[in-house]
C-alpha cells in the first residue's frame, strides 16, 4: 500500500522523503510539512511518519485506537485545483472500489495549539470511519501561508483494514507468510501503554520539558531554527507524555501548550527570518 | 412587463460545505440578492433558494429584462441667486450651465438614468455577492493564496453556472469563469453536465443523482430511517438535527440499518446514542419495550453495487471501535469510587479568583446542607411533581419558614438524613468532570456521576441529585424535584452567581461567559416550581460567608465558628469575628483580591436585581406583565419570589378587573396630583427617588411636610369634611389593615379585595371635592386624604410602576 501511494504521488510530482526520526503527534511535525509550509516556494512531498499519541493508547484493547501507529503525508504547496479528485485517485490507486464504499467529506477544521497552525478542511470517511484528514493550511506557526498548502494525511492501518476486510488492527495481515500486524505491535501497545500511563517517572518528564524548552530557546540564540524547532517537538511529546500521565491540571495545560507554541512560533519566525532575503530575491513581490 | 419576464440561475459549486452552515448560507445568498436586485431597482416574484454538500443555488423567478428608466430631478438655485450659488450647484451635479433647466425662476438638475439590461446587473451582482459573502470561516487556496488578499470562500470555489433565461450571464471571479456547466454526483454522475435553464436544473441534477432541494433530501433520511427502524421491528429515535446534518452531508441519501454487538449495550444507553449522533451522525433505535436497541442507521452517499452491504458492516466496525472506547472508559470509572475521583478536583481550577473545583465542592456541600437545616429545602417540597422521598416524616408547612429547633425529634432526625444525602451528593456531584467518560465527552457531566454513583452504591437520592444538579440546563429542560436534587441544584447555582457577582463579573449584553443568566434562571425555576420559601438575599448572604472561607482557607487563615462581620477604618477593612480580627487588608485600586474580602468590603452589590431582571424575562412567557412584577419589586424588601411570584398574580388578576382598572385610574389621578403639589411619598414607603421626592424650592414643601407628618386619622377633622371626604376615610380606615392583615397572611386576592373597596370612595371624592380648595386647610387635608390612599395601595403594589 505504502508503495502504490509512493508510485501513486511520485508520478505527480511529490518528492518520496523518509519519516523523521523523532517522536512526534502527526505527520504534521515533520519539518518537511511545518517549515515547508512557510514562505512562497512550491513544495510537494509524500512520506510516511510512525505517530504517538500517548493518551490514544488502549493497551492493546481497542480495535483501531493505537498510541503508535503510521501515517502517510502528501503536502502539495501552492495546493493545486484538483486536490479532492488526486486524493480520490489514490484511494481508487490502494483498491477502494467507490461503487461498495460511501466516501465522504465531512467537515473538520484541523487547529494545531501546538504548533499555531490552523487550517480549513474535512476528515474523509470510508463507511463512516475517518481515514485521511484533508486540510488546507491557512497558518503556520502563527504566519500566514502564502501560499496555502494543502495536506493529505492517511491513516494507514485503517485504510489497510478497509483493504483487507478485517475488524481490529491487531488482525491486518502485514505479509503473505502469516504474519499479522498484532504479532508486530500488539505487545508494543501493551507495554507503551502501560509506561504511558502508569509507569512513566514524572519528574524526569518535566525536567525534559525544561531543558528541551531551554535548548529551544538556545537554539533561537543561535539563530539555528531547524535544531529549535527539533527542540520544540520533542518538548511537544513530553508534554503529551504529562497528560498521558495525568499531572497536569486544565489551568496548566493552556499554559503548557502556550509554552510549547510559543517554542514552534519562534522556530518558525527563524525559519522565516533566515530564508526571506533568499524567497524575495526569487519570487518578486513576495512578503511575509 | 410580465410578458418579457425571465428565470435566472445562479450555481456557485465548490468543495464540501460543512453541513451545519448550509442553512445560514441559503439564507445569505437570498437576502444579497435581493439587495443587489434592489439596488439596481428590480424585483424578483420570486426568489428560491438550494444548498447541497458541493452547491449553492438561487433560481430568481419573473425578472423584468431590463430596469425602469429613472428620472432625477434635483432643484438648484434661483435663477436671480449669485453666480457662486449656480457655480456649486453645477459642480455637485458635474454638469454644465446649459445641461440645467429652468422652471419658475428656478435651475433643475434633470438626471435621465436609462434602463439597464438585466443581464448586466446581474453580471456584475454576481461578484459583488461571493466577494460580500458571510461564512463564518473562510479560506484561501491555490496558487492565487501567495497574496492574503485572494478570494476567500467557505472552500475552493470550483464553478460558477449563471443563466438568465438560456443566456449565459458572463462573469469571473478569482480566474472562476461562469457558464452553463456544472457537475453530476461525485461517484455516480462525475462528468460534466450542461443546465439549459433554470427550468430544467432542478431535474436534470436529479438525472445525474444529485437531489438539490435540501428539504427533499431531509424528507428522504427522515422517512427512509423511520420506515428502516420499522421493517426491523424497532422505532427510530427522531433527531431532526441529525435529519438535517445527513441530508447536508449528502446529493443522493441512502439511508442503511445496521446492528451492533448486543454486549455494548452494557454501557448507558446515553453514552451509546451519543456517540453514534456525535461521532458517526447514526440515528439509534429503541425495541417495542421503549429501551434502546443493538441497531443503528447511517446515511450514505451513494446507491451502492452491492445495495450497501460493505457500507453497512464498515460503519458496524467504526461504531463497534467507538462503543468498545466507550466501554473502556465506562469499566475503568467504575473501578475508581467517585470520593477517589473528587479529591483531584483540587488540580482542576474553577475560577482563578474563586478557587479550585474542590473549593467549590467544599462550598456547595456546606450550603446545600444549610438549605436543608434552615428549611428551605425540606422532604415535602409542595412542588407539583415529586421525586422519590426519602423520609416518611411530612414536615408541616406555614407561611411563616419553620425553624428545625421548632420540629418535633422525628423529624429533626429526617432534616438531618437529608441534610446528610444532600451533603454527601454535593461532594460527589462534580468528581465525574475527572473520569475519562467526561473527558472523552464532556456533555455528559452529571449523567456519568449519576450512573457511577449508582453502581458504586450509593444511595439512590444522591445518585439521582449527582445526576441531576445541573438542571434545569435550559428554559425547556425539566425541574429537580426530588429534595436532595433540589438541595445541591440550588446550592450550586447560587454559588456560581454569587461568586461571580463579588468578582464584579455580571454579564453584559450578549457576553455572558459563565453562563450567570442561566444560572439564575435555574434558581428562579427551582425556587418558583418548588415552592421553596425564604429570603433570597439570605441565601446569597450565606453563599458570601462561604467564599469568605475559600478566601481565608487560601490565605491559610483559621476559619472562625462565629459569623464574620466587616468593620471600616478609613483606607483599611478588617474582617472580623466576635470581636477579634480575622483579616485584614488595606482598601486600594492594586489591593490583592482576596476572594470575596476586598469585594464585600467595597462593593456589596448583590445579584438580587438581576434576578429580577431574569424573573421578568422567564415570566413574560408565562403571560405575566413585567410592570406588574417591577410594582411588587419597588415596594423593597420582598425577596422570597414564591410569595412575590403570587402576590404579582393576584394583582394582575386585579388590574384586569373593572374595580382594579379603575382604582389604577384613581391612584394615578391622587398621585399626579401629590406629584404636582409636590406632596412626597410618605416616608414608611421604600420607593424609589423618582417615584417622589420633594423638588426643592416647592412653594408648598413645608406646609406639605407638615401634613404629612400627621395625616388626618380618625375623626379627627370629620366635623369640617365633606361627604365624600368623610366615605373616603371611613374607606381607607377600613381596608388599610384589612390589606395589611391579608399581605401578612398571604392572602392577596382578599388585600386586593380589600383595596377594591376603595374604588367607589375614591371616584365619588374625586366627583364630589375639589382639592386645590383656596382655604389652605382644607387643601392640606385632602391631599394629605389622597396621600393616605396611596399608602394604602402601596400595602400592596407600588400602583405608579403599573402602566396603563
Amino acid at each position: 500500500m505504502i508503495l502504490t501511494l509512493h508510485d501513486y504521488w511520485s508520478a505527480r510530482g511529490c518528492l518520496i522523503l523518509q519519516p523523521y526520526d523523532m517522536r512526534m503527534g502527526a505527520g504534521t511535525f515533520h519539518t518537511a510539512t511545518t517549515l515547508r509550509a512557510l514562505g512562497p516556494e512550491p513544495w510537494n512531498a509524500a512520506f510516511v511518519q510512525p505517530c504517538r499519541r500517548p493518551t490514544d493508547g488502549r493497551y492493546g484493547e481497542n480495535p483501531n485506537r493505537l498510541q503508535h501507529y503510521y501515517q502517510y503525508q502528501v503536502i502539495l504547496k501552492p495546493s493545486p485545483a484538483d486536490l479532492q479528485e488526486l486524493y480520490l485517485g489514490s484511494l481508487a490507486a490502494i483498491g477502494i472500489d467507490f461503487t461498495r464504499h460511501d466516501i465522504r467529506f465531512v467537515e473538520d477544521d484541523w487547529e494545531s495549539p501546538t504548533l499555531g497552525a490552523w487550517g480549513l478542511g474535512w476528515e474523509v470517511w470510508c463507511d463512516g470511519m475517518e481515514v485521511t484528514q484533508f486540510t488546507y493550511f491557512q497558518q503556520m506557526g502563527g504566519f500566514d501561508c502564502k501560499p496555502v498548502a494543502g495536506e493529505l494525511t492517511y491513516g494507514l492501518e485503517r485504510l489497510a483494514m478497509y483493504i483487507q476486510n478485517v475488524d481490529s488492527v491487531y488482525d491486518l495481515a502485514f505479509n503473505d507468510a502469516g504474519v499479522s500486524y498484532g504479532d508486530v505491535f500488539h505487545e508494543n501497545e501493551v507495554q507503551m501503554s502501560t509506561w504511558n500511563f502508569e509507569v512513566a517517572n514524572t519528574d524526569t518528564l518535566f525536567d525534559q520539558f525544561r531543558k528541551a524548552a531551554a535548548e529551544c530557546e538556545n537554539c533561537l540564540e543561535a539563530k539555528l531554527p531547524i535544531p529549535a524547532y527539533e527542540q520544540a517537538i520533542e518538548a511537544s511529546h513530553i508534554f503529551n507524555l504529562l497528560q498521558a500521565r495525568g499531572v497536569i491540571s486544565v489551568a496548566e495545560r493552556q499554559a503548557y501548550i502556550g509554552r510549547v507554541r510559543d517554542l514552534a512560533k519562534g522556530a518558525c519566525a527563524a525559519w522565516i527570518e533566515k530564508n526571506t532575503p533568499d524567497w524575495q530575491a526569487r519570487y518578486s513581490g513576495w512578503t511575509l | 412587463m410580465t410578458d418579457l419576464a425571465t428565470d435566472f440561475l445562479l450555481e456557485l459549486r465548490s468543495e464540501e460545505i460543512p453541513a451545519r452552515m448550509q442553512d445560514k448560507a441559503r439564507e445569505d445568498l437570498a437576502r444579497l440578492f435581493a439587495a443587489e436586485l434592489d439596488r439596481a431597482g428590480m424585483k424578483a416574484g420570486e426568489i428560491v433558494t438550494y444548498a447541497t454538500p458541493r452547491r449553492l443555488a438561487l433560481i430568481a423567478r419573473e425578472l423584468p429584462a431590463e430596469t425602469a428608466a429613472v428620472r432625477e430631478e434635483t432643484k438648484g438655485p434661483r435663477t436671480s441667486a449669485p453666480a457662486q450659488a449656480l457655480e456649486g450647484f453645477l459642480r455637485k451635479t458635474g454638469l454644465s450651465a446649459d445641461q440645467l433647466t429652468e422652471r419658475d425662476g428656478v435651475w433643475f438638475a434633470v438626471l435621465e438614468k436609462p434602463g439597464r439590461k438585466a443581464a448586466d446587473v446581474l453580471a456584475e451582482a454576481i461578484p459583488a455577492i461571493v466577494r460580500a459573502f458571510p461564512w463564518p470561516k473562510s479560506m484561501r487556496w491555490g496558487a492565487a493564496s501567495a497574496s492574503t488578499e485572494s478570494l476567500r470562500w467557505v472552500r475552493p470555489l470550483q464553478g460558477i453556472v449563471a443563466l438568465f433565461g438560456d443566456d449565459v450571464v458572463p462573469c469571473e471571479i478569482a480566474g472562476v469563469v461562469s457558464g452553463a456547466a456544472t457537475v453530476g454526483h461525485r461517484f455516480h454522475h462525475p462528468g460534466v453536465i450542461t443546465i439549459g435553464s433554470a427550468a430544467d436544473y432542478v431535474e436534470k441534477l436529479r438525472a445525474c443523482h444529485v437531489i438539490v432541494d435540501q428539504d427533499e433530501r431531509r424528507a428522504i433520511v427522515r422517512e427512509r430511517a423511520s420506515a428502516l427502524a420499522a421493517e426491523a421491528g424497532l422505532s427510530l429515535i427522531a433527531d431532526e438535527g441529525l435529519v438535517a446534518e445527513n441530508a447536508g452531508l449528502t446529493e443522493w441519501p441512502v439511508p442503511l440499518l445496521g446492528r451492533f454487538e448486543p454486549e455494548f449495550l452494557s454501557v448507558p444507553p446515553e453514552v451509546i446514542q451519543l456517540t453514534a449522533r456525535v461521532n458517526q451522525k447514526y440515528f439509534v433505535c429503541s425495541d417495542a419495550s421503549g429501551k434502546l436497541a443493538n441497531a443503528f442507521v447511517c446515511t450514505a452517499n451513494i446507491e451502492a453495487a452491492d445495495g450497501g452491504e460493505r457500507i453497512v458492516e464498515g460503519n458496524r466496525k467504526v461504531l463497534a471501535a467507538r462503543l468498545s472506547d466507550a466501554r473502556f472508559f465506562y469499566e475503568t470509572d467504575l473501578k475508581v469510587p467517585l470520593a477517589e475521583q473528587a479529591k483531584k478536583l483540587e488540580k482542576i481550577v474553577f475560577h482563578e479568583k474563586l478557587g479550585t473545583v474542590a473549593d467549590k465542592v467544599e462550598r456547595v456541600a456546606k450550603l446545600a446542607r444549610w438549605l436543608v437545616e434552615e428549611g428551605i429545602v425540606s422532604s415535602s417540597l409542595p412542588g407539583e411533581g415529586r421525586g422519590p422521598v426519602g423520609t416518611s416524616e411530612v414536615t408541616e408547612r406555614s407561611a411563616s419558614q419553620q425553624q428545625p429547633s421548632r420540629l418535633d425529634p422525628g423529624l429533626r432526625r429526617g432534616t438531618e438524613e437529608l441534610a446528610d444525602m444532600a451533603e454527601r451528593a454535593a461532594r460527589l456531584a462534580k468528581a465525574d468532570l475527572v473520569t475519562g467518560m467526561v473527558g472523552e465527552f464532556p456533555e455528559l457531566q452529571g449523567l456519568m456521576g449519576g450512573y457511577y454513583a449508582g453502581a458504586q452504591g450509593e444511595d439512590a437520592q444522591v445518585a439521582e441529585a449527582v445526576r441531576d444538579h445541573y438542571k434545569p440546563v435550559g428554559q425547556g429542560d425539566e425541574v429537580p424535584t426530588a429534595p436532595v436534587t433540589v438541595a445541591v441544584s440550588l446550592a450550586d447555582k447560587l454559588d456560581t452567581l454569587r461568586g461571580f457577582f463579588l468578582l464584579e463579573e455580571p454579564p453584559t449584553g450578549s457576553k455572558d461567559p459563565f453562563a450567570l443568566r442561566r444560572a439564575a434562571l435555574g434558581v428562579i425555576r427551582l425556587v418558583t416550581d418548588n415552592g421553596l420559601r425564604g429570603s433570597l438575599s439570605t441565601w446569597l448572604t450565606k453563599a458570601v460567608d462561604l467564599h469568605l472561607e475559600t478566601c481565608l482557607r487560601s490565605l491559610g487563615r483559621t476559619v472562625p465558628e462565629k459569623p464574620m462581620y466587616l468593620e471600616v477604618q478609613g483606607d483599611t477593612r478588617r474582617l472580623m469575628s466576635e470581636g477579634a480580627e480575622v483579616l485584614c487588608f488595606p482598601v486600594a485600586a492594586d489591593a490583592p483580591f482576596y476572594g470575596g474580602v476586598r469585594a464585600q468590603g467595597l462593593h456589596p452589590a448583590s445579584p438580587v436585581d438581576f434576578f429580577a431582571d431574569r424573573l421578568k424575562v422567564q415570566q413574560r412567557e408565562a403571560g405575566v406583565r413585567h410592570d406588574l412584577i417591577d410594582a411588587v419589586f419597588a415596594l423593597g424588601g420582598e425577596d422570597d419570589l414564591v410569595r412575590l411570584l403570587a402576590r404579582v398574580r393576584a394583582l394582575q388578576a386585579f388590574v384586569t378587573t373593572e374595580d382594579g382598572a379603575n382604582l389604577l385610574a384613581g391612584y394615578k389621578r391622587a398621585a399626579n396630583i401629590l406629584k404636582k403639589e409636590g406632596y412626597g411619598a410618605s416616608p414608611t414607603d421604600v420607593i424609589p427617588a423618582e417615584a417622589g421626592i420633594q423638588t426643592p424650592g416647592d412653594g408648598d414643601g413645608v406646609e406639605t411636610t407638615a401634613a404629612l407628618d400627621s395625616p388626618p386619622r380618625g375623626n379627627d377633622h370629620k366635623g369640617a369634611m365633606e361627604p365624600a371626604e368623610a366615605d373616603l376615610l371611613a374607606a381607607l380606615d377600613a381596608a388599610e389593615p384589612a390589606a395589611a392583615r391579608a399581605v401578612a397572611a398571604e392572602d392577596f386576592e382578599a388585600a386586593m379585595a380589600a383595596l377594591a373597596t376603595l374604588r367607589g370612595p375614591i371616584d365619588a371624592f374625586f366627583e364630589g371635592v375639589i382639592v386645590n380648595d383656596p382655604d389652605p386647610a382644607k387643601r392640606a387635608r385632602r391631599l394629605a386624604l389622597l396621600d393616605r390612599v396611596r399608602t394604602a395601595v402601596h400595602t400592596v403594589a407600588d400602583f405608579s410602576k403599573i402602566e396603563g
